[in-house]
């Protein structure tokens, strides 16, 4: 992956930017020392790593705009950064840029139940945001599956999803309003706890633009009241077909689970030798999940095993217990690390339209034979965002760039029937020279305008989103 | 007047304009500033482009009339989830509100508490630019973070960004039975404490509105199964049991007329000037209306307290300086949040005063500035939000 050759003339000021930013912030705060930038050299697309300038861990909103105007004035580059966890490489410094991280900002602000919202600072991780909340019997919606680690501010950059937002949306859809920090150290306040915005929406605009619009310190979030309980019922197909047909029957028969996922026959292999779950070895397999009181659930569960059973499952089990619960949902939460222990791998992150399903798989299944790796697909198939996994060797010369290239070839697909190169993860650096796949100039031309106003220099987050030869005019102005 | 048939067309159209542009879709919700220019009308830009069921998605252009696609969708047992309002009984327009007009005002109704706005349903856009640019952002798939989300900006923008050509949208399965409790004889106070109970409870209110008046009551809606909304409603009734006589609206006919009432403001239709309030439901009972007291006139609450459609009929720039100094004054907003819009009001009034609230300067720049951008020539509904 390209990135932009570093500006000497950044490199040569870094003595006096440490300076600077040792004026405004604890000496703990600034990281400078070779061996400890290492710490920030890649978030958790490792196969890219180069360490910043040096990194800054303010700990409010006004040493987050001292930092800023510092490096505004200078003219030097600064990379938002909130866990790390991004796979699109959406944390990844430049070698002349600051990466500013929010971790120590993650306190709980505000927390008001009868107005359902919750204030939080930015660095806190998305599980802890519920974590405050669920003895009171609240939650929040978005479930990345990183949640453990991941943080806030991430989640609002990239606009994370989960596996439960067929019912309750995605980050943008959660999220009343931010505190943001712009490049030039202004602060200003977007949104509130209220509804809607009162002139243009500009939090929609700011949640997915991956810390390039401004450096989101504080977020006033949607909570809500916990369902009484849940429970899944897992399915097996003979067939990718079927099991798209069962998906698109039950979401036509009026029920809307919190989750549907799928797994195809590679996956399901594998994470059955890694974590037992006791799944059928058939071609598709499919776990979906309800919501309610026990009799809501049965109600629901009654009609989806209804039209499960009509298509000839190889096997149909619907929990009756949290441990069997647990079970049906165990294989699906280790597919990851079954995968992983197999090879090193590639998670990719496309969209497609539910009914473009079985063509896709079929074509990624001819693709994998074409570039002799192979491939496991994990699905949330109710809104068509595939995970597919590409196993290679990270030690076998070559391996990593036939694996983007089929990766590529996979976004590409997706992208023509109708869907998009990513749906949860982020552009990042990972998929920016993909964007003409799916973009005109002129699409890619208003996009990069927006960033001309809240961010005229283009310091912040550079190299990311957009394809650099796109963007180089504006990046040189 | 021009009116396009094409995407084509519309964008020729505008890259020829030098001067203003009035853009409108069915002409029925004449929000904001008036404005000048040469008419453009979005109507003959119509057709439902493509509906997949099973994938919940529907693409329309931007002219399609809602009916026509409330239509569509109820052939297949599905709706626009968000519940979009119909502004001419309020505002005494004729017309055929199109679904590009539903996005560039954002409109959503009673449900908006459950499942978000108009915006929130918004897959995609294709829409003009002011330099006549065809230019498209998101798409018809639910889940997709690919580069800056646009769709969210035009939405609510009211075609000053850009002439929306087509639209596509996330729907929903219609719920095979529904049901309203009426909490009745509550006071601004008790109502709040319902709708707050009632949607803080996992037992899920698709509508929680309050109409005060001679028979103040307050109107929780439940959708769903008809075992579940059975459960659900029961468990509410316990819940509520304290607060008031409650009674049930079980019929779909009447629920829809009843629902219909609240999501068009209905009961404000004879007032000369209307405004849109959105705060927190705690800001806009505690802070809000015990501030205005006697003022506040005719006023019904949607959104479980957070919407407050308030009437009036007389000296309307005293009030409508109140209320937005009101919203922004933190010793009765605490938390800040908020807006007030004038929604009825007359082409003098609109043209005196600020129609939305204003903003603080640094947002107001950036507004100017996305406006720069995105219309250069400075034609598209100028001035009509600032």
């Amino acid at each position: 992956m390209e990135m932009p050759a570093p500006n000497p003339k950044v490199l040569s000021l870094k003595a006096r930017l440490v300076e600077r930013l040792h004026q405004v912030l604890p000496a703990d705060a600034v990281i400078h020392e070779e061996a400890e930038t290492r710490a920030y050299e890649c978030d958790a697309l490792t196969a890219y790593k180069c360490p910043p300038l040096c990194a800054v861990l303010p700990s409010s909103t006004q040493e987050v705009s001292d930092v800023l105007r510092i490096c505004h004035d200078m003219g030097v580059p600064v990379v938002p950064r909130g866990a790390g966890t991004s796979l699109a490489g959406g944390a990844l410094p430049t070698a002349d840029s600051v990466i500013l991280g929010v971790a120590r900002m993650n306190e709980v602000l505000e927390t008001d139940y009868d107005n359902r919202f919750v204030r939080v600072q930015t660095g806190r991780t998305n599980l802890s945001v519920t974590g405050a909340v669920e003895a009171d019997g609240f939650f929040y919606a978005p479930d990345p599956s990183s949640q453990l680690a991941c943080a806030i501010a991430g989640n609002i950059a990239m606009n994370s999803g989960g596996a439960h937002c067929l019912k309750y949306g995605v980050t943008t859809n959660n999220l009343l309003g931010v505190t943001m920090v712009m490049m030039d150290g202004t602060v200003v306040e977007i949104g509130g706890a209220h509804m809607d915005a009162g002139g243009y929406d500009l939090l929609g605009l700011i949640c997915g633009s991956e810390g390039q619009l401004g450096v989101v310190t504080e977020a006033t979030l949607r909570i809500l009241p916990k369902p009484e309980g849940a429970r899944p019922v897992l399915m097996g197909y003979d067939s990718n077909e079927v099991a798209g047909q069962v998906v698109s029957d039950i979401i036509k028969a009026g029920v809307l689970p919190v989750a549907i996922e799928f797994m195809d026959r590679p996956c399901i292999r594998a994470t059955e030798a890694f974590a037992k779950a006791g799944y059928p070895d058939c071609e598709a397999l499919l776990i979906v999940e309800v919501e309610g009181s026990d009799a809501e659930i049965d109600e629901q569960l009654g009609l989806i095993t209804q039209i499960a059973r009509k298509h000839n499952p190889v096997e149909l089990r619907e929990s009756t217990s949290a441990e069997e619960s647990a079970r049906i949902w165990l294989g699906r939460k280790s597919a990851f690390g079954a995968m992983g222990q197999i090879n090193d791998y590639m998670c990719l992150d496309g969209t497609i339209p539910v009914s473009q399903l079985p063509y896709v798989l079929r074509r990624i299944g001819e693709m994998s034979r074409e570039y002799g790796l192979d491939v496991g697909n994990v699905f949330h198939a109710g809104d068509g965002n595939m995970h597919p996994l590409i196993l290679f060797d990270a030690n076998k010369p070559g391996d990593l760039e036939l694996c983007e290239a089929f990766g590529a070839d996979i976004l590409r697909l997706c992208v023509e029937v109708g869907g998009c190169l990513t749906g949860e993860h982020g552009v990042g650096i990972e998929k920016r020279d993909l964007m003409v796949d799916q973009f005109a100039p002129d699409d890619l031309d208003i996009q990069m305008a927006v960033k001309d106003v809240f961010d005229p220099k283009w310091l912040l987050n550079p190299a990311k989103v957009f394809p650099l030869a796109a963007s180089e005019a504006r990046r040189a102005a | 007047m021009m009116k396009p048939k094409t995407e084509a067309e519309l964008a020729g159209m505008v890259g020829a304009a030098s001067g203003p542009l009035h853009v409108f879709g069915g002409g029925t919700r004449p929000v904001g500033k008036p404005v000048t220019g040469e008419a453009l009308s979005l109507a003959d830009l119509s057709g439902i482009v493509d509906y997949e069921p099973g994938a919940l998605t529907l693409v329309a252009k931007a002219g399609t009339p809602v009916a026509e696609i409330e239509a569509a969708l109820a052939a297949e047992g599905q709706r626009l989830a968000f519940e979009p309002m119909d502004h001419r009984a309020l505002l005494g327009t004729q017309g055929t509100p199109t679904i590009g007009g539903v996005v560039a005002a954002n409109v959503s109704g009673p449900r908006r508490v459950s499942v978000g706005a108009a915006r929130d349903s918004l897959l995609g856009v294709r829409f003009v630019d002011g330099s006549g640019r065809v230019l498209k952002n998101g798409g018809r798939v639910m889940k997709n973070v690919t580069g800056y989300d646009l769709v969210k900006l035009l939405a609510g923008s009211h075609g000053t960004l850009g002439v929306l050509s087509e639209v596509s949208f996330k729907v929903l399965p219609t719920p095979e039975a529904v049901r309203t409790l009426v909490v009745h004889g509550v006071t601004d106070v008790a109502a709040l404490d319902a709708m707050t109970r009632a949607i803080t409870s996992p037992f899920e209110v698709s509508g929680a509105a309050h109409l005060p008046g001679d028979d103040p009551r307050v109107l929780l809606r439940i959708e769903g199964f008809a075992g579940s909304v059975a459960y659900r409603a029961g468990q509410l009734t316990s819940l509520l049991a304290d607060l008031g006589e409650i009674s049930e609206i079980a019929t779909p006919e009447d629920n829809a007329g009843l629902w219909r009432a609240v999501r068009d403001a209905e009961a404000l239709k004879d007032r000369a000037n209307v405004w849109r309030i959105s705060m927190t439901p705690g800001a806009m009972v505690n802070g809000l209306l015990q501030a205005l007291g006697d003022d506040a006139r005719t006023y019904i609450l949607d959104w479980a307290g957070g919407l407050c459609w308030l009437g009036a009929d007389g000296g309307p720039e005293a009030l409508h300086h109140r209320l937005q100094s009101l919203v922004a004054d933190r010793a009765v907003n605490a938390g800040g949040g908020g807006h007030v819009t004038l929604v009825k009001g007359d082409a003098a009034l609109r043209a005196s005063v600020p129609v939305f609230q204003p903003e603080p300067a640094p947002i107001a720049a950036l507004a100017r500035g996305l406006r720069e951008k995105f219309d250069p020539k400075g034609i598209l509904n100028p001035g009509l939000m600032g």
